[in-house]
């Protein structure tokens, strides 16, 4: 019986890395499949209704601040704060009319200072970059946003096509999977993309990264049912 | 043409936006004699160019003996007034052009740039002159459009709304209607 017992033991006690790395490996993967679940599924209301939310703005170039601002106009900035804008390093416009817009809320409302931040992200890749270089500025891009990320930890995400929130969003996914930080992600697909999605939005449409997924055409919602059509914003 | 009591023609101007971008066939098209002779037989008096990072320079004219007068520069902080003050719009295939100019209710011709490598921005011109808010073209068939245009016969836009987006959002983090 002691023999039995022993020889039990030992063969536990040697198998315990395995055994280990399997429990791991079961304990990763139930939680993956819990947030693949809870993902596009709407937040407790008693958990959120008192506390406002830490909200992550990613902003680009050409018309997509334009259509973010249009969006920020009618939505509760009260219970969406503290804001922090992020937009990459080579747009200079951007951020300046994020400025604009939060300084014209301090004004209207009285409040002395923003709860605002401002702050800039290296691009992946510039356009015409040779894909040699591109792969070293991607994963400095990809360093960065890490650490922006670790500092904002954002309750809320909110983009609208440009390549640049990416990384943004695929690492608040895994702050998701690991359990650093509880965010819903909400992406609008530019009005410019009638018949097909941009890049960003097929890869976070098909990695199911997005809580909820918007278009404003028709045409689009025919193509990706799990996107809200919620016509046009401009 | 609608000549005034001093026998001047009212002044009707063409406004030509390429934005931040670089969009020399447009600007060449729009500086050739066969375009500018056309929006003369239009009733337009003046062309003013914003070609920003082109390289091609069109030629400036004052207008004299009745003939087109013509002006450019590379950009502005607010396009707004120029848009305000023009009777026609040609612009290239930017959203932020095209709502800018349909919000303020002028006439639009969109060209779209063949040179861009992913060109999306057809999709959207395509969409809206289906729709008969704007007229689209391309720099070879600009001129045609110009010729058989009829501003009258364009739809006006009616402004997007975001509402409904928020009240989606909203309603997912459990925010209370307001």
């Amino acid at each position: 019986m002691e023999k039995n017992s022993g020889g039990c033991f030992s063969n536990l006690s040697s198998n315990l890395p395995i055994t280990c790395f399997i429990a791991f490996i079961t304990i990763i993967l139930f939680r993956v499949l819990y947030v693949i679940y809870r993902t596009g599924k709407p937040l407790s209301r008693r958990a959120t209704q008192q506390q406002p939310l830490s909200t992550l703005i990613v902003l680009g170039s050409g018309g997509h601040t334009a259509e973010m601002i249009n969006l920020l106009l009618v939505l509760q900035k009260d219970r969406l704060t503290p804001r922090f804008y992020i937009a990459a390093a080579t747009d200079n416009m951007s951020l300046q009319k994020a400025r604009v817009l939060e300084n014209s809320w301090a004004d209207s409302s009285g409040v002395k200072g923003i709860s605002a931040e401002f702050m800039q992200i290296y691009r992946s890749r510039e356009v015409g970059q040779s894909y040699v270089t591109s792969f070293w500025t991607t994963l400095v891009a990809t360093a960065h946003a890490l650490w922006l990320m670790i500092k904002i930890r954002p309750q809320v995400v909110l983009c609208n096509g440009p390549g640049t929130c990416i990384p943004l969003c695929v690492i608040a996914f895994c702050f998701k999977m690991i359990g650093i930080r509880w965010s819903s992600i909400f992406y609008v697909e530019s009005i410019a993309r009638v018949k097909r999605l941009s890049l960003s939005g097929l890869l976070l449409y098909k990695l199911c990264i997005a809580d909820q997924f918007f278009v404003q055409w028709p045409q689009l919602q025919k193509k990706y049912p799990r996107a809200h059509y919620v016509c046009c914003l401009m | 043409m609608g000549e005034d009591e001093d026998g001047v023609k009212p002044k009707r101007v063409v406004f030509v936006a390429v934005g931040t971008t670089c969009f020399d066939a447009l600007v060449k098209v729009v500086d050739s004699q066969e375009v500018k002779d056309e929006l003369l037989r239009r009733g337009f008096t003046h062309l003013l160019i914003q070609m920003g990072r082109g390289s091609y320079l069109p030629s400036k004219s004052i207008g004299y003996d009745g003939s087109l007068a013509v002006d450019y520069f590379t950009f502005s902080p607010s396009i707004a007034d120029h848009l305000r003050s023009a009777s026609l719009v040609i612009s290239h295939a930017g959203s932020g052009s095209i709502f800018e100019t349909l919000r303020l209710g002028k006439p639009l011709i969109v060209v779209v740039n063949e040179d861009l490598m992913d060109n999306h921005q057809s999709e959207l011109a395509e969409e809206l002159a289906e729709r008969k808010h704007l007229y689209c073209a391309r720099p070879q068939t600009l001129h045609q459009t110009i010729a058989g245009m009829d501003l009258k016969s364009l739809l006006p836009y009616s402004p997007g709304d975001a509402t409904p987006v928020a009240k989606l959002i909203n309603r997912f983090l459990g925010f209370p209607e307001n």
